[in-house]
């Protein structure tokens, strides 16, 4: 390995690294403004000027570390005094025309400019000029712009382009009239909150968060986010009860530095509508109750019905313990009656895992050549894993091809068909996909949720299997067939077969059962997101943390917590265990959930073998032992999923027509209400138009 | 004084006949096919060793330059020539570009054999609207005459076409990086270099940027011999060069003269003197505006070469020669010129973008009298904050000007802040001492 | 085609569009480039853009131009915003640049400035009420030793005086077609009275001649 020699320190690095990345190496502390290590070099800030020597001799002029490529044998030096006045040059430069508006600047306290001024600037500024102004810029509803500030750095530009893969940010003008702008639209992107992070000053700021708090009043809790299946890290800033923001965690295998937009700001829909104390109906309406009266009404129903008209409905954003005490409860009780895929989705038969995981993993997408996309549209229904693979696209390697209606992912796709017949045709070796399937070394195949959430799911996940398996998609150390969930419950409540048990009823049949009467009780853990008008005939039991579409037809209201409110465990879309924590309690006499269930089965005569959450992890664990890997992938053995079968001509659905809308706490955010305002309305006018 | 028969550009006033006939009654194409047929590497080798130096500012040479260029590249390989001529002060490649433009062709033709380039591209200002009119059609004419194009007998078979892309008005495009982001269709902002043109230039391809001068001469250079060349000019500043005399002179003009001459001669002799004689001479800047000034006690006996001028801390540029005599306001004169850099900073880089506006409305204040003493030391610690720590040369370019006023000047601009009645000329002499 | 790499938004054209001529200009232009290099046609077409537009770019324009070439529109305004060339704002049908940069201001530009000023009643920046002129003044146009010198439009005026300016103004008022160049009778960049080099040099001297014997390896 090629070495270099930082302020006298030897350090080894490897070919193509920066004189920045290998001084940081040695320990270096190099300032930067621009640099930004996933976005490409742009080297304007120039505040990471250094001194290179070689053989020749010491350069004349500093260099810009950031976009000097490192050599061997190399001698940095990053702490002479031509550095430090350099530095305070550029500093003294980008200063100019900042306002020191630091007192009202939401990113005061947390700001590149102020800590970097203070490290590396002069003490005052010599600059006797009028300062330059300029004028606020639309970005959207979610960022906030104050462009006086702006210092010109284009990490914004490049965010867009690159990551966000949307070109609608700019620098406009020359010179000292340099603006960053958009054409007065808002950033077409779901991970448009990201630019606020990546600005290193006040120039872009989240809008929702504006004038709320200062960083230093904030309580941090690292958890994980509920409003997808990849699980994205996050931190959660909460003062007092409330949760102010959420910022991204890193982790290079799932979110990178990345957090879409719904997981960042739906947060405010956590202070909107909460269901904080049961309710019980009497006389067809809902009363507040005491929990004695809610458990008491739902141990009375409960013991007077028998077991095969009982049913368990686990929803979108549960815990894994959650759902584990339930069907732990249900198991108990002798019902069968219990699903976790609300959307009727076909998957988990036969407790084949890799038949429903994402087995190529997130971080995996980076070794694929080809992509197919199956009745999914990645870009809404995982933001993050549809910048995955436009960050795989970027490189050149990666050709995408998608079967289902076609959309605007970010990054060239060929829409090769609609529907299962398109399917049948890549089997039999027709369609580009399947041309550019047969060379690839590492081909993908991604199936979504509007391929398998039909009645033919079934047949529609197993012949995408067999494309795998056809294509040579699974491999030793390999495997290209992937479920892209959208449900941050739903691999956890598939691993631990929250599903119907032998005799029991799946989804469908609870519906129907429902309303033909063979169901008499359904227990709804925080399921809203399906038409739950069809269980008015049923005594229906809500348990969860808004006043959403399950406590709309519900007889008895638990109050739970939302995924701030609890320390849990989620599996993401890959199988990967993760860990939330309880950031804010919940408000009121809501409880965490698993607490509810466990009081409930003490009402019930059947109390369960757990009293702290230590012990249900446990129990959880002996029946689910990947359960006790936080962090952990377990790798799913390969079997072909699904069952061979006849496929309908129906063209796949998309399952979500509304990116900012898909769950009771984005339902209820003004923001994403915004959002929806601003970015759906072209698209759900057309899907209206679609449907009619 | 240079004889007529070793000019080159005989057709730089516009006498004659722009178009290919008049060219080619010039001598202009004569024996292209013979020079073709000394082959790839020949044609490099006789350019080294003419020791020719780019016409376009930094002197760099030429010969070098292109074997730069790989030998073998599975990507196509351009020529680019810089014709955005917008050094203030210089106006020579327009009288190229004009009247003699099958020079720059025919030169393109075997820069672009000698680099492996089929295509080659001339870059024009967009202000020279006229310019590239007589351009364009004497493309068409050489296209037409077999000269450039499909393979054909008049080059030997190499096959290359050359194509204009006039600009839209932005000094930071003679930048040859910001003029191959121009060329793309972006805004005019100069690359990281590494990497330079020859690995990765337009499209990512490899590519020579060129000044037009530079590539106009190269034709007389092979068809004259480079012992007729060498045996102009002083050691490593061979040759002729076209000259812009501008100012305060009797009668400006441009004139194509041999390195090295000295400047005085240069001026009296072509330009009728300084006006109201050597003696009202203030200041020239002898090399386009990014060049420092050089006072009167220095243009005695300076010779207009690269290194003559290098050594007394300024530069042959692009051999810009502005003249100012007595009654010139130095301070605004270079005020001007800090506006200048302030309006064509392309604005991405900090030092640039922010100190050339802070300099500008410094020296703005000082032409009034309305600063204080202490911010000459300010402003030249400002230049320097800017010097060398940009992306491209316009930060030096910007600083230069102003560095080379305070180092000959500071007692003019003392006594104007001081407010107290210097006596400006024997400050000067004080200070020169 | 170039391989759309981003999504980005449709260009609104609206009513826009050029004439026939132009479009042919488009045509020859955009053969100039690689096929998969349509954005290289921006600077070009924006020019198009700007004369079909009467003299300068709407949004409209603008966004031909990112249709035209494939381009994202914000890339296009970009472009736009950055040269000095393109206007974004309308402009009169005369937009008359008076070059301010030190050759021309030490031969007295100042004075054309005042002139202009004075004659059209307006400062710069500004356009006369019959949207007839448009005054700026611009950076060194590269024709300083026919200083002072002004930019109308496509041509340049040089060695010009502030009385032969006025009459230029009021020509162009009256709609006149007018020689532009030298104002003085002047040859091109040779002295004033005619040029010390090249007197009364034949140049066809330099024709026909034989090449220099290369067979001997030139030393490099």
């Amino acid at each position: 390995m090629p070495k270099a020699i930082v302020d006298g320190v030897e350090v080894e690095f490897e070919h193509g690294m920066s004189v920045l990345q290998v001084a940081e190496l040695a320990g270096a502390e190099i300032p930067r403004f621009c640099y930004h290590d996933r976005l490409s070099v742009a080297g304007n800030c120039r505040m990471c000027l250094v001194e290179v020597e070689d053989q020749r001799g010491r350069a004349p002029k500093p260099a810009a570390s950031c976009a000097l490529p490192c050599s061997d044998g190399l001698m940095v030096h990053t702490r002479t005094d031509k550095v430090k006045k350099a530095r305070e040059g550029v500093m003294e430069f980008l200063l100019l025309n900042h306002p020191l508006d630091c007192p009202i600047c939401d990113q005061g306290g947390e700001c590149d400019l102020q800590d970097q001024a203070q490290a590396f600037g002069r003490d005052g500024s010599r600059f006797a000029e009028n300062k330059r102004a300029v004028e606020e810029k639309y970005m959207g509803p979610l960022i906030k712009t104050i462009m006086t500030r702006c210092i010109q750095c284009t990490r914004c530009v490049r965010f867009a382009t690159e990551v966000a893969g949307t070109e609608d940010i700019g620098l406009l003008n020359r010179g000292e009239h340099a603006e960053i702008s958009t054409i007065e639209q808002a950033v077409q992107s779901e991970m448009s909150g990201n630019l606020v992070d990546i600005c290193p000053v006040g120039a872009l700021t989240s809008k929702p968060y504006a004038f709320t708090a200062r960083p230093w009043e904030l309580r941090k809790t690292s958890s994980v986010d509920a409003m997808d299946a990849v699980g994205a890290n996050i931190r959660i800033d909460a003062r007092g009860r409330s949760v102010l923001r959420v910022l991204p965690r890193l982790h290079e295998d799932v979110n990178e530095e990345w957090l879409a937009d719904k997981s960042r700001h739906a947060i405010d829909g956590l202070s909107r509508q909460r269901l904080d104390r049961p309710y019980v109906r009497e006389n067809g309406k809902l009363r507040p109750a005491s929990w004695d009266e809610a458990f008491k009404a739902v141990v009375d129903r409960f013991n007077a019905t028998a077991a095969d008209k009982i049913a368990a409905i686990a929803g979108d954003q549960c815990d894994a313990e959650s759902m584990f005490a339930l069907k732990t409860l249900m198991d108990a009780k002798g019902v069968k009656s219990m699903d976790c895929r609300q959307d009727g989705a076909a998957l988990g038969e036969g407790g084949n895992r890799s038949g429903w995981l994402f087995n190529t993993t997130i971080a995996g997408l980076e070794e694929a050549d080809v992509v197919v996309l199956v009745g999914s549209n990645p870009r809404w229904e995982a933001p993050l894993i549809n910048a995955r693979i436009r960050k795989r696209f970027l490189t050149g390697e990666l050709q995408v091809f998608g079967v289902g209606a076609p959309h605007d992912l970010s990054y060239e796709t060929t829409w090769v068909g609609a529907g299962p017949q398109t399917l049948h045709d890549i089997l039999d070796g027709r369609t580009p996909a399947a041309d550019a399937l047969r060379t690839a070394k590492k081909p993908v195949i991604i199936v979504g949720q509007g391929a398998v959430a039909r009645e033919d799911g079934a047949a529609v996940l197993n012949i995408a299997g067999q494309i795998a398996e056809k294509y040579n998609a699974i491999q030793d150390g390999f495997n290209g067939f992937n479920v892209l969930h959208t449900a941050a419950a739903r691999v956890a409540g598939l691993d631990m077969g929250f599903l119907p048990g032998e005799g029991g009823k799946g989804m469908g049949e609870i519906i129907a059962g429902a309303q033909s009467g063979d169901i008499e009780m359904v227990y709804l853990l925080g399921a809203d997101e399906f038409d739950t008008e069809t269980l008015r005939n049923a005594f229906v039991v809500y348990q969860g943390h808004h006043g959403d579409a399950g406590a709309s037809v519900a007889d008895v209201i638990l109050p739970g917590s939302a995924y701030t409110e609890k320390n849990g465990l989620f599996v993401n879309t890959e199988g990967r265990v993760q860990a939330s924590r309880l950031a804010t309690f919940a408000p009121g006499d809501a409880r965490e959930d698993w607490t509810i269930l466990r009081a409930l089965s003490g009402a019930l005569g059947k109390p369960l073998p757990f009293d702290d959450l230590g012990a249900l992890r446990q129990a959880m664990v002996a029946a689910v032992p990947h359960m006790g890997g936080v962090d952990q992938i377990e790798a799913a053995e390969w079997a072909l999923p699904g069952v061979a079968g006849d496929m309908q001509d129906a063209a796949f659905e998309p399952i979500i027509n509304n990116y900012y809308m898909t769950c009771p706490i984005s339902r209820t955010s003004k923001t994403m209400a915004e959002c929806t305002e601003v970015y759906m309305a072209g698209s759900l006018d057309q899907a209206r138009e679609a449907a009619e | 004084m240079l004889a007529d028969q070793d000019r080159i550009f005989t057709n730089l006033y516009g006498q004659h006949d722009w178009r290919l006939k008049g060219a080619q009654a010039r001598g202009v194409w004569d024996n292209t096919k013979a020079m073709v047929t000394l082959g790839r590497d020949r044609v490099i080798d006789l350019v080294k060793a003419s020791d020719l130096r780019g016409r376009g500012g930094a002197g760099f040479p030429t010969g070098l330059k292109w074997s730069f260029m790989p030998k073998e590249s599975a990507l196509p390989h351009y020529l680019v020539v810089n014709a955005d001529e917008s050094e203030p002060g210089t106006c020579k490649d327009r009288d190229i570009l004009r009247f003699d433009p099958h020079r720059l062709l025919e030169g393109m033709l075997l820069a672009g054999f000698g680099m492996g380039a089929h295509t080659g591209y001339i870059y024009i200002r967009g202000e020279f609207y006229n310019e590239a009119s007589n351009i364009e059609q004497a493309i068409l004419e050489a296209r037409e005459a077999g000269l450039l194009g499909e393979k054909s007998e008049a080059t030997n078979g190499w096959n290359f076409d050359i194509h204009l892309h006039r600009g839209a008005g932005a000094y930071i495009c003679g930048e040859e990086t910001a003029l191959l982001e121009s060329l793309e269709g972006k805004k005019g902002q100069p690359r990281l270099k590494p990497p330079f043109p020859a690995g990765a230039g337009l499209y990512g391809c490899p590519t020579t940027v060129n000044n037009v001068e530079t590539i106009a001469v190269v034709p007389e250079i092979l068809r004259r011999g480079v012992e007729w060349w060498t045996g102009l000019g002083p050691e490593r500043n061979r040759g002729t060069k076209l000259f812009c005399i501008s100012g305060h002179v009797e009668r400006p003009c441009n004139v194509e003269e041999e390195m090295g001459i000295p400047l005085r001669e240069l001026l009296d002799k072509h330009a009728g003197g300084v006006r109201g004689g050597w003696d009202n001479l203030l200041a020239v800047i002898p090399g386009g505006s990014s060049v420092p000034c050089i006072t009167q006690d220095v243009c005695n006996d300076i010779n207009m070469d690269f290194d003559s001028l290098r050594a007394v801390k300024s530069g042959l540029g692009t051999a810009a020669v502005i003249v100012m005599d007595k009654s010139t306001d130095i301070i605004q004169a270079i005020g001007r010129l800090a506006h200048f850099y302030k309006h064509e900073s392309c604005g991405q880089c900090t030092p640039c973008r922010e100190g050339t506006g802070w300099m500008h409305r410094v020296l703005d204040r000082m032409a009034k009298g309305q600063a204080d003493v202490e911010e000459i030391d300010m402003l030249l610690e400002v230049s320097y904050q800017i010097e060398g720590h940009t992306i491209c040369a316009l930060g030096d370019a910007a600083a230069w000007p102003v560095q080379g006023l305070i180092r000959n000047f500071r007692p003019v601009m003392e006594a104007r802040l001081s407010g107290k009645k210097v006596d400006v000329a024997e400050a000067m002499a004080v200070a020169a001492e | 085609m170039a391989i759309q790499v981003t999504s980005r938004p449709t260009p609104q054209v609206g009513e826009f569009s050029v004439s026939e001529t132009s479009a042919a200009r488009v045509e020859v232009i955009m053969a100039r480039y690689p096929e998969d290099r349509r954005a290289s046609g921006i600077i070009p077409l924006l020019d198009i853009a700007q004369r079909e537009n009467g003299g300068w770019l709407s949004k409209e324009a603008i966004e031909w131009v990112a249709l035209t070439t494939e381009s994202a529109p914000i890339r296009v305004y970009e472009v736009a915003s950055f040269y000095s060339m393109f206007y974004t704002e309308e402009v009169g049908e005369h937009v008359v640049q008076v070059c301010r940069t030190t050759p021309c201001w030490l031969r007295g530009s100042d004075a054309l400035t005042h002139a202009a000023e004075e004659h059209l009643g307006i400062g710069l920046g500004q356009t006369t009420d019959d949207k007839k002129f448009t005054l700026i003044e611009v950076e060194c146009l590269g024709a300083c030793v026919n200083a002072p010198m002004v930019q109308i439009n496509d041509n340049y005026y040089e060695d010009l005086g502030a009385d032969a300016f006025k009459g230029i103004l009021d020509d162009l008022a009256a709609g006149k077609v007018i020689d532009y160049g030298n104002m003085t009778g002047r040859i091109g960049s040779a002295p004033e009275g005619g040029p010390q080099a090249l007197k009364d040099f034949d140049p066809s001297i330099n024709a026909g001649k034989k090449l220099p014997d290369y067979s001997v390896p030139a030393e490099s």
